[in-house]
């Protein structure tokens, strides 16, 4: 497969979104609504549930499964309320020594009005500030499209994991192709330029781990759950500051 | 000057009615002037009257005719507002790490047409009289935009600053993230974030100082960490740009959307500034936190009523541990005859 390929790849219709890893990797998902300031933005899911038997608090951003859903779901494009209801639930994490998983699919955060008004690069920012100094373990994983700031959002994370066919970018190969060459038959190009996929962002180390998709089988949760479950169990015998100092390197490389 | 220089000294537009200045000229009038050599004069992109270089440089950018607030380059902006400066870091330069192609070729362009390495120019400075830590970005190097090398500056600049126990003033003019270095960009936000949050940590102040335009990435990281956010009037500040937003939206945004008032308005700036005013806010803002990062306070008992005074008295002349000072005049050719708008919101993202 060419960058491309994988572009479609992460958006196709019915992949696995959020709330399909969420069903079959959390025992007792309990979800939690609201950013206690102006909504709920159904772009993404929180809650508390557990993880080989640890309790844990997953945020994932929901693209959803149907025409309906995608609609209710802002086609997983958050809103500012999202970041602020993630922020909320991820110090609730921290507040209970509860590791922090984030599941990534998004195009982007949203741009319009309401967003702009209610401050979405404060929200954002806020939790980029918030989630790189929080003292208690966090793991991203980009389960379809890891589209810029919107995605970056919920990845100031201890590791960034990736399943193979889905993108990590600062912009969509669209976007780049309209922008930079004014035409948009060079989409495929862009790809192949942005290294958004696996194998070039291992390389640059912005991922530390690809997951085999095994075309989203059963054993494909189960292993990739049994790797997250030990992730937490290591991450969460490291002292907070220790943790908290190893997340700064991780980002102060680039 | 060749054909080519002429038509976009002239024939400027912005791309986006809420992009450019707020209520640009028509810039499709022919222009009558067309053999006027370089930088001796230039012609206000509001108001279309045509100023003297050196009288535009002298005003701070600020146009005479109409008081409209041109672009300054990043030594300009930190002469109008430093009484002295000396520059770190600026060795730091970017490379090419994602192998774009026709990147490097864009940066050598880019190095020559302006005499930086990248994108920001960072330093110690005294303000009223108060060493700090400062950046202070540059609209000439593509607006801007954030790359690892100008990431790389300004999350030195938070560890310097965290380091010596210095406040931060960061003087932000961005379009966003850098598109050519990719990922590594988008990690710019990140890292520069985790500095400030040290920085911060730390007890040690930082102001953010938005000019226009301060959009995408850098407003969605270190522009929004800041504990006082001055908005420079009428600058852009917003998410997305408004070309994109209306493309979304497929709607026409209203007039004065994302402007620094509307900001205000909506309660996401601590106060808006007029470009003349900025030295003496900073000032005053760095004196009232003069004893900011000095431990933890045990009782509430004033500082000393008469040091904040003081210090601004003897601002200039006193700071005899800050370096070597920049020349204003030198080192700040506010009147380039440049692109100032047309690079808007090109190349940078969100």
């Amino acid at each position: 497969m060419n960058a491309y390929d994988i572009v479609r790849a992460s958006r196709e219709k019915g992949r696995p979104t959020a709330q399909k890893y969420i069903d079959e990797m959390v025992e007792g998902f309990i979800e939690l609504h609201g950013d206690r300031r102006f909504a709920d933005d159904a772009a993404i899911i929180g809650g508390i549930g557990r993880m080989g038997g640890r309790p844990v608090t997953v945020i994932g951003i929901e693209k959803g499964a149907d025409t309906k859903s995608k609609v209710a779901r802002n086609f997983g494009c958050a809103h500012p309320e999202g970041y602020r209801k993630a922020v909320r639930l991820m110090q609730q994490a921290e507040k209970f020594h509860r590791p922090v998983l984030c599941l990534v699919d998004t195009s982007g955060a949203y741009c319009g009005i309401g967003a702009e008004e209610r401050g979405q690069s404060e929200a954002i920012a806020t939790a980029i500030f918030d989630m790189i100094r929080l003292k208690t373990p966090a793991l991203t994983l980009i389960i379809g499209e890891g589209g810029s700031g919107g995605a970056l959002g919920l990845s100031a994370a201890d590791e960034v994991w990736i399943t193979e066919t889905s993108t990590y970018s600062v912009i969509s190969p669209e976007g780049c192709a309209s922008i930079l060459w004014k035409d948009a038959t060079k989409v495929a190009r862009a790809a192949e330029c942005l290294k958004m996929t696996a194998p070039d962002l291992i390389r640059l180390g912005a991922v530390e781990r690809v997951i085999p998709e095994q075309g989203f089988s059963p054993d494909f949760y189960a292993g990739l759950k049994a790797q997250i479950v030990s992730f937490f169990e290591e991450k969460s015998r490291i002292p907070a500051a220790d943790l908290v100092e190893a997340r700064y390197a991780r980002f102060r490389k680039f | 000057m060749n054909f080519e220089d002429l038509k976009k000294f002239f024939f400027r537009k912005p791309k986006n009615a809420l992009e450019g200045s707020e209520d640009a000229a028509p810039a499709d009038k022919p222009a009558k002037e067309a053999a006027i050599p370089e930088k001796l004069v230039e012609k206000c992109e509001k108001c279309g009257q045509i100023i003297l270089s050196d009288e535009l440089r002298d005003n701070f950018g600020i146009c005479p005719k109409c008081g409209h607030y041109k672009k300054i380059d990043a030594r300009a902006r930190i002469a109008l507002c430093a009484e002295q400066f000396a520059e770190l870091f600026s060795e730091v330069e970017g490379g090419n790490p994602l192998d774009f192609p026709g990147y490097d070729e864009k940066l050598a362009a880019l190095r020559e047409k302006t005499g930086e390495k990248d994108g920001v120019v960072c330093g110690t400075a005294v303000i009223g009289g108060v060493r700090c830590a400062l950046f202070s970005m540059d609209y000439r190097f593509q607006m801007g935009s954030m790359g690892h090398a100008v990431g790389e500056k300004i999350a030195q600049t938070f560890e310097y600053a965290a380091a010596n126990r210095l406040p931060v003033v960061g003087f932000i003019l961005s379009g966003g993230a850098r598109m050519q270095e990719g990922i590594i960009s988008l990690m710019q936000m990140a890292k520069t974030s985790a500095a400030v949050a040290k920085h911060s940590e730390a007890g040690l102040l930082y102001i953010a100082v938005l000019t226009d335009p301060t959009t995408g990435g850098v407003s969605a990281s270190f522009a929004f960490e800041a504990d006082i956010i001055i908005a420079e009037q009428g600058a852009l500040v917003g998410f997305a740009g408004p070309r994109v937003i209306e493309q979304t939206i497929r709607q026409k945004l209203p007039a004065g959307f994302q402007r620094a008032e509307f900001l205000q308005q909506k309660g996401f700036v601590d106060r808006i500034v007029g470009r003349r005013e900025m030295p003496a806010l900073l000032a005053s803002l760095l004196q009232l936190h003069s004893n900011a990062g000095e431990g933890e306070a045990e009782t509430f008992a004033p500082a000393s009523a008469s040091s904040a005074p003081a210090a601004a008295q003897t601002a200039a002349p006193a700071a005899k541990d800050a370096p070597s000072a920049a020349p204003a005049s030198e080192n700040a050719p506010a009147a380039q005859t440049g692109a100032a708008s047309e690079n808007g919101g090109k190349e940078v993202t969100a």
